[in-house]
């Protein structure tokens, strides 16, 4: 294992701030991954920690193909976590909407500028990504739809979906959308959680990559197959909102599970008086795909998004 | 009239309301041009509570003057207002990233699609924004280069000092005005002062080009004083000043002033040692209309932009 910097500024306050990369094996360029880039995504960056040990085990294994480089870059923001914000600590900025960055911009155009110099010409590009809505989800591969993406090769994460999505405006500015642009097969992994660490499903998006890393005839490494993914189109997922009053939301229902038509998947509470406000019904058949995790929630809001007429 | 736009009910007893004013004569005939102007995008910048303000009082006023139709949005992030928070509360999400909204996303998605349905149809939209709060701005129309040809001749009546066109690479794909032009309503973005104050004197400034426009459009026959003449600033008149140390920023300068290249704009300090950092200078000679006001500073820190042009 080789740490390098990948980049390297001054502060005011804070002393030096570097972004650290740690590469295994040697070689082409063979796989990047890229962990979290806001200040509150702790399973992303748990499960660069158990990536980063387990890569290392392998490298010293020589179980890394010879020839074969990967690059791991656990977080692009540590100062945001010791802050306790989510976006860069200076001007709140987002740095996954600064990509493809400017080396002679503001801080996080330059990070963005300076990651996208490093990770570019690699062959796969993974990131652990956090959804725009807090929630839970079932684990999957996303990608963005640039006519560049490689919906076979999702599958070999062996995760049980993959999304594939147009790409909504700011999508642009993020690192998987400039990573596909500039010829590197660019997936994002979505954990269950993001705010606080499960095990399993960390432990699932690790085994998802060395999977997809021997798969891809970078690393030598005997896992279990997992799943035969399920391609969905974000599209097709269903919304179900609460239309009618916000208030507590008490679930009945989580990711992953088959509800029927009819079901009650959640009750919307009035805080004063402790009455139910509002059942939410499953509209059709199928499987939770992701739920809000917030305690209370706001009149029409997401509260599940829901894939269509599927069974476990 | 007021009319609400988008409402939703919060977690608690409480309702977010998006209102509007709507201003238009008593026997219309149904051909009248509509002019719609937004504010309170961000909730840091409130120098569009007063010009709103400002131009109802004097419509109300005169109100036998008034030709044709004014839609005044006053508030279209209520609780980023009420909460001092630039984003929208709860989601952390820039309000302006996600244009055109949608109804089937988070309540910052729902507002934002129920804004954009109402303003669809103006002839004209007004955005008015107050800078951030790290930059002090000149009183400022910007428009993208793609539409600048059709909204240049509405621009030059908002009474401003600078019109800047701005390259077609760096728009904004979520913003508002973004969305209304790629519906075929011709919108534009004010600039003036800085977040969380009204600059009184810049903010009278654009309540005259509001009136101006009205007059030019047709749809106002009252009093309108045009004071300012617009310069043009294209992509290669406007020079980026980026601090290349951190520490404390002293100007040495006032804002809109007038510099020769090499002249010094202000130096960087370190307060622990006492000593200086860097002297910043003009990269070229021209009017600074942006100039650092937020005096923290890091690696990348825009500090001033200096318009050259016809001040050169």
């Amino acid at each position: 294992m080789n740490k390098e910097s990948i980049y390297s500024m001054n502060t005011a306050y804070r002393g030096e701030y570097t972004i650290w990369g740690y590469q295994f094996g040697s070689g082409d360029k063979a796989a990047c991954i890229v962990g979290s880039m806001r200040g509150n995504e702790f399973q992303q960056l748990y499960i660069c920690s158990l990536l980063s040990k387990k890569l290392s085990e392998l490298e010293n294994r020589g179980a890394i193909v010879s020839g074969k480089q990967i690059l791991l870059i656990p977080s692009l923001n540590y100062s945001s976590f010791n802050v306790g914000k989510k976006y860069w600590i200076t001007d709140n900025s987002d740095i996954n909407r600064s990509f493809p960055g400017n080396a002679s911009g503001q801080a996080t155009s330059r990070i963005a500028a300076a990651v996208m110099d490093k990770v570019t010409g690699y062959s796969y590009g993974i990131q652990f990504a956090s959804f725009y809505m807090e929630g839970v989800f079932v684990p999957h591969v996303r990608m963005i739809e640039t006519g560049k993406q490689s919906n076979s090769l999702a599958n070999q994460f062996g995760l049980p979906y993959v999304l594939t999505s147009v790409p909504r405006a700011y999508d642009k500015a993020t690192l998987n959308y400039n990573w596909q642009m500039r010829g590197t097969e660019a997936f994002s992994v979505y954990s269950k959680y993001t705010e606080r660490i499960d095990e399993e499903s960390a432990k699932q998006a690790v085994s998802s990559v060395l999977r997809f890393l021997t798969r891809m005839g970078i690393i030598r490494y005997n896992c279990h197959a997992g799943y035969i993914s399920t391609i969905l189109d974000e599209e097709e997922l269903l919304n179900i909102k609460s239309e009618k009053s916000g208030g507590f939301f008490r679930r009945l229902v989580y990711p992953g599970d088959e509800v029927v038509r009819g079901d009650i998947i959640a009750h919307i509470v009035n805080p004063m008086t402790g009455e139910n406000t509002a059942e939410i019904y499953a509209p059709t058949d199928g499987i939770i795909f992701f739920c809000q995790d917030t305690p209370m929630i706001y009149q029409n809001s997401v509260l599940f998004k829901m894939i269509r007429r599927l069974h476990n | 009239m007021i009319e609400t736009v988008a409402s939703a009910s919060m977690l608690i007893g409480e309702v977010m309301k998006v209102k509007k004013n709507h201003l238009a004569p008593d026997f219309p005939s149904g051909r009248e041009k509509r002019l719609s102007i937004v504010s309170g995008l961000h909730g840091d910048e409130v120098s569009g509570q007063y010009i709103c303000y400002e131009v109802i009082r004097r419509i109300k006023k005169n109100f036998e003057k008034l030709t044709g139709i004014v839609d005044v949005y006053p508030f279209i992030n209520p609780l980023g207002l009420e909460a001092q928070n630039r984003y929208v509360p709860v989601f952390d999400t820039d309000m302006n990233t996600l244009f055109p909204g949608s109804t089937d996303g988070t309540v910052g998605e729902y507002t934002a699609a129920l804004i954009v349905r109402d303003i669809v149809g103006s002839d004209i939209c007004v955005d008015i924004h107050s800078s951030s709060i790290y930059m002090k701005e000149i009183p400022q129309v910007r428009i993208n280069s793609d539409v600048a040809e059709e909204i240049e001749p509405y621009a030059k009546k908002m009474n401003t000092d600078v019109i800047w066109v701005h390259p077609s690479s760096t728009v904004m794909l979520g913003s508002l005005v973004y969305s209304l032009n790629e519906m075929g309503v011709k919108s534009m973005v004010v600039e003036s002062g800085v977040a969380l104050k009204i600059d009184y004197d810049y903010a009278n400034q654009i309540v005259e080009g509001l009136f101006s426009l009205m007059t030019y459009m047709g749809i106002w026959n009252g009093e309108s004083n045009h004071t300012h003449s617009p310069k043009i600033a294209g992509d290669k008149d406007v020079a980026y000043v980026n601090a290349e140390s951190s520490g404390i920023f002293i100007p040495a300068i006032k804002h809109s002033d007038i510099v020769k290249k090499g002249d010094i704009i202000g130096n960087i300090v370190n307060v622990l040692t006492g000593s200086p950092e860097e002297t910043v200078t003009a990269p070229r000679s021209g009017m600074v209309f942006s100039l650092r006001e937020y005096p923290v500073i890091e690696e990348g820190s825009l500090v001033a932009r200096i318009f050259g042009g016809t001040y050169e």
